[in-house]
């Protein structure tokens, strides 16, 4: 009972009025930088111009394309098998490595860099613990390979969480029937659950793409250039304005290209559900003997991924810096940080709705438009998009300018794609026909659409807006020219302490920050496996 | 569903309730705010004993001194900082250049030798930090060490030299030293590098670490940075070594000060702005906790143990014409491959 038609399309009908005039304004709040930089693009003058040279945006394209290319497939490479041995097999401790494979979102990348960098070092921390056993001096991890481990390790949670939730929400009729036609176990895999699984991974390698797009912090670190790190080095040149707004257009076109190509495969092949869903149990797959590889695997993903980056973590905030002494816990920044990321994980999740709905009820070119643009902005880097909001924000004055509602839109623009995608991955599983089902049941429209598809939906929402509360909670460039004075997240006090090297100061301020997240990751993993009738 | 929705509705308007809380402002008569480029942990106690002296209370957003510098020029006439505290003389030069610093008065210009401001009067110094090399004691002796920075393109150097090319004083060097060698000089001597094998690093902390470690024997850097390093870790390799007299290697760069222009509060903002270069601001600046900065004002001594400012003598270039040569600086860097 599956269907292969093009998603949830209902062609020929007209979409209601309210739900374009929606989605047209969310997407507008997402061309205010996109119109910033064009605008600051053409007024370049030559000088500015030669400083962005064709050879050169080809060649830092490049590379940013080569870089998220890797990571992409380092990301799906770990991050399906992980989601598969969670939800699927009857993997000892399975919630505990659900969560700690979740974890890693909430380290700020460049947190993440630096421990990696202290740990790996020639001579770091983890020479010093081999050093017993003659390791004199570890490889240099840096540049493309450094890059690339750092940022599989910020990003392969998204792979793991949207995967695992498209294994739980995907019909597991299908994969019966294909059993029971007598196809192997991994022909089963590969022929009925990774097609299944496409929109979620499509979802998934965008996410993982845009994140490698916009990020600074670890490509800076690791001494590997892209367009991001282009573009920071003009801004920072400061007479380089217009140079900036060049390269971040040309940033603009590539993540406009990749929304292209991944769009495309999410839409070729998807699979329906055949049922609603709720009280169908997921047959779990026995490991036997294979348990132990898979925990190896498991173990060896979250040993370098998480426990290693905690490890220097507390290996900092146990040493005192004698310039700072020990720092004393944030605990206002820690109420801050929590309260305004929840703001944004809501609104983000509230305003992508009705794109994602248009997107996949009424698939037309002005929907697909509208989503895509509304998906460019998170490819930025962060200090473009707070640029923006400074421009346009000191032309209004206050009290809007550097307020918190700002500082709010300013998030809900940078992250609203984590909300989208997901919300959308979710949305392509649910077959039309329900929604169908309940309309000439008596429902009117807004009735279908909340009684039968967002709760089907529901997974994909709040995962979504997990993804954006944990993005806020580490947003470091626009939180810091945006924010109205005084308010200090946890972000902030992390970068007060980096700026000077005091790692005493940054280390008690990640720890809390990763405190927060735990929670809230693990009433995800938790919420949503109790809900679609999961044993464990 | 009703259940989700009530607690959603409550984090909501925890949340605004939250947000209304953070923004109300304290209700003092005078308060001037601050664009600081300097680090909270370093200059916070010189902020609080000023509001303390004054009465004048302190909005400050800490930010990068570029970063700032580029809101205050996105802000234009509608930024509401009263006052910019940079880290750079470059990102000063640029700010007012555009005409959005206020004019200073002569006798603020006067407390500080001229070379650490600009005839323009548009900002003034406020704590002076030297460029260096720093080197590996274990490596190398003092004595084999370059008089010159033209000379670290000997082979004797190759694969032996780090260096932070975006850094912000990196290019203040450069530029200073294209005004006063000419540009082809620069570029071949950073050829010259390139061909050496010289290592880049994000930032001079970074630089001096991996000296530390002998990855690199010296680093080009700012003074500074060693003793930020030596406090936390006593037994690092590491020394700064000057080059010799007039050397472009020896400039000596400042952070520093200016009044934005669209504030309406200069009579405020002058008095933060004395304040930075009295008695009591110069010394917290220069000798407090992990501070070893150069003071600029006659009188204040800077932290034990550090070379005099009057003894090194740096190339003849006052900081002011970082304006106009930052540009060259940054497309000679982004020509020869050093940022890309």
């Amino acid at each position: 009972m599956t269907s292969t038609a093009a998603a949830g399309s209902a062609p020929g009908r007209r979409a209601p009025r309210l739900l374009v005039g929606a989605a047209t304004i969310v997407a507008l709040l997402a061309v205010v930088p996109i119109g910033y930089l064009v605008v600051r693009a053409l007024s370049a003058d030559d000088s500015a111009r030669a400083l962005a040279p064709l050879s050169t945006t080809i060649e830092l394209a490049w590379s940013t394309t080569v870089l998220a290319f890797g990571v992409v497939v380092a990301a799906l490479l770990v991050g399906v098998p992980f989601a598969w041995l969670v939800v699927r097999t009857d993997l000892p401790g399975r919630r505990v490595w659900g969560l700690a494979a979740s974890l890693p979102l909430v380290i700020p990348s460049f947190v993440a860099a630096l421990a990696l960098l202290g740990a790996l070092a020639p001579r770091g921390l983890v020479q010093e613990l081999l050093e017993p056993i003659g390791v004199e001096r570890l490889p240099e991890l840096t540049g493309y390979w450094g890059a690339l481990v750092a940022l599989t390790l910020a990003t392969y949670p998204y792979v793991y969480l949207l995967a695992a939730a498209g294994l739980r929400s995907i019909d597991p009729t299908a994969e019966e029937a294909a059993r029971s036609l007598g196809l192997a176990p991994a022909a089963v895999f590969r022929r009925v659950t990774l097609p299944a699984l496409r929109p979620s991974l499509a979802a998934a390698s965008l996410l993982v793409a845009l994140y490698v797009l916009s990020d600074f912090g670890v490509v800076s670190l690791m001494g590997y250039a892209t367009l991001t790190t282009g573009i920071y080095v003009r801004y920072e040149s400061l007479l380089a304005l217009e140079s900036a707004a060049i390269l971040a257009l040309a940033l603009l076109a590539l993540a406009l290209a990749i929304v292209l190509v991944t769009s495309r495969w999410r839409i070729r092949g998807a699979i329906h559900r055949s049922t609603p869903g709720a009280g169908r149990t997921v047959e779990i797959v026995r490991l036997g003997v294979w348990r132990w590889p898979a925990l190896m695997f498991c173990s060896l993903v979250v040993g370098v991924f998480l426990v290693l980056p905690v490890g220097v973590l507390i290996w900092w905030s146990a040493t005192a810096d004698p310039i700072t002494g020990r720092a004393a816990i944030a605990w206002s920044a820690a109420a801050n940080s929590a309260g305004i990321a929840t703001a944004a994980a809501v609104a983000a999740a509230l305003v992508v709705l009705p794109a994602a709905l248009l997107a996949w009820r009424y698939p037309s070119p002005v929907s697909r438009w509208l989503e895509r643009v509304t998906l460019l902005p998170s490819a930025l880097p962060g200090i473009a998009v707070a640029l923006a909001l400074v421009f346009l924000g000191a032309r209004i004055g206050s009290p809007v300018y550097q307020s918190l509602g700002l500082l709010l839109i300013a998030y809900v623009i940078r992250f609203m794609p984590y909300g989208l995608a997901s919300t959308r991955a979710s949305l392509d599983a649910i077959s039309p026909r329900l929604e169908e089902a309940a309309r000439s049941l008596g429902r009117s429209q807004l009735g279908a659409t909340t009684a039968v598809v967002l709760p089907l939906a529901r997974s994909g929402i709040l995962a979504g807006a997990a993804l954006v509360f944990l993005g806020t909670i580490k947003e470091l460039p626009a939180t810091l020219l945006l924010k109205p004075v005084g308010f200090e997240t946890l972000a902030t006090e992390i970068w007060k302490g980096t700026s000077i090297g005091a790692y005493s100061v940054v280390a008690p301020s990640a720890l809390l920050l990763i405190a927060i997240a735990t929670p809230l990751v693990y009433l995800l993993s938790w919420r949503s496996a109790w809900e679609l009738g999961a044993t464990d | 569903m009703k259940r989700v929705a009530t607690v959603i509705l409550g984090l909501v308007l925890g949340a605004l309730a939250l947000a209304a809380g953070a923004s109300t402002a304290p209700g003092q008569t005078t308060s001037l705010t601050i664009y600081s480029g300097r680090e909270e942990l370093l200059v916070k106690p010189l902020m609080e004993r000023f509001t303390k002296e004054t009465g004048i209370a302190l909005n400050v957003r800490y930010g990068s001194s570029t970063a700032l510098a580029t809101a205050l020029v996105e802000e234009g006439r509608n930024s509401p900082a009263d006052i910019y505290w940079s880290q750079e003389p470059g990102t000063l030069g640029l700010v007012g250049a555009r005409g959005l610093l206020a004019r200073l008065p002569q006798t603020t210009i006067g407390k500080v030798p001229s070379r650490f401001t600009t005839p323009s009067r548009r900002w003034v110094g406020t704590s002076g930090r030297a460029r260096v090399l720093v080197y590996n004691t274990n490596q190398l002796q003092a004595n084999t060490l370059p008089a010159s920075v033209w000379n670290l393109t000997d082979a004797r150097w190759k694969g032996k030299i780090g260096l932070a090319p975006t850094n912000a004083s990196f290019q203040a060097f450069l530029g200073a030293t294209i005004n006063m060698h000419g540009e082809s000089r620069v570029r071949g001597w950073l050829d010259g590098l390139k061909a050496n094998g010289v290592r880049f690093y994000p930032n001079n902390t970074t630089v001096v670490q991996a000296v530390g470690r002998g990855d690199v024997e010296v680093g080009l850097v700012n003074h500074y940075y060693l003793y930020n390093l030596l406090a936390q870790t006593p037994d690092l390799p590491v020394r700064n070594h000057w080059f010799g007299d007039g050397d472009p290697g020896s400039l000596v760069l400042s952070a520093g000060v200016g009044i934005v222009s669209s504030s309406t509060k200069k009579a405020a903002a002058q008095r933060f702005v004395d304040f930075l270069l009295s008695k009591t601001g110069q010394r917290m600046i220069a000798r407090g906790p992990g501070a070893a900065e150069y003071p600029l004002v006659k009188g204040v001594l800077p932290r034990p143990g550090l070379r005099p400012l009057a003894s090194i003598k740096g190339p003849k270039y006052s900081l002011g014409r970082l304006s106009t040569d930052l540009t060259p600086a940054v497309t000679l860097l982004l020509q020869t491959g050093y940022v890309r």
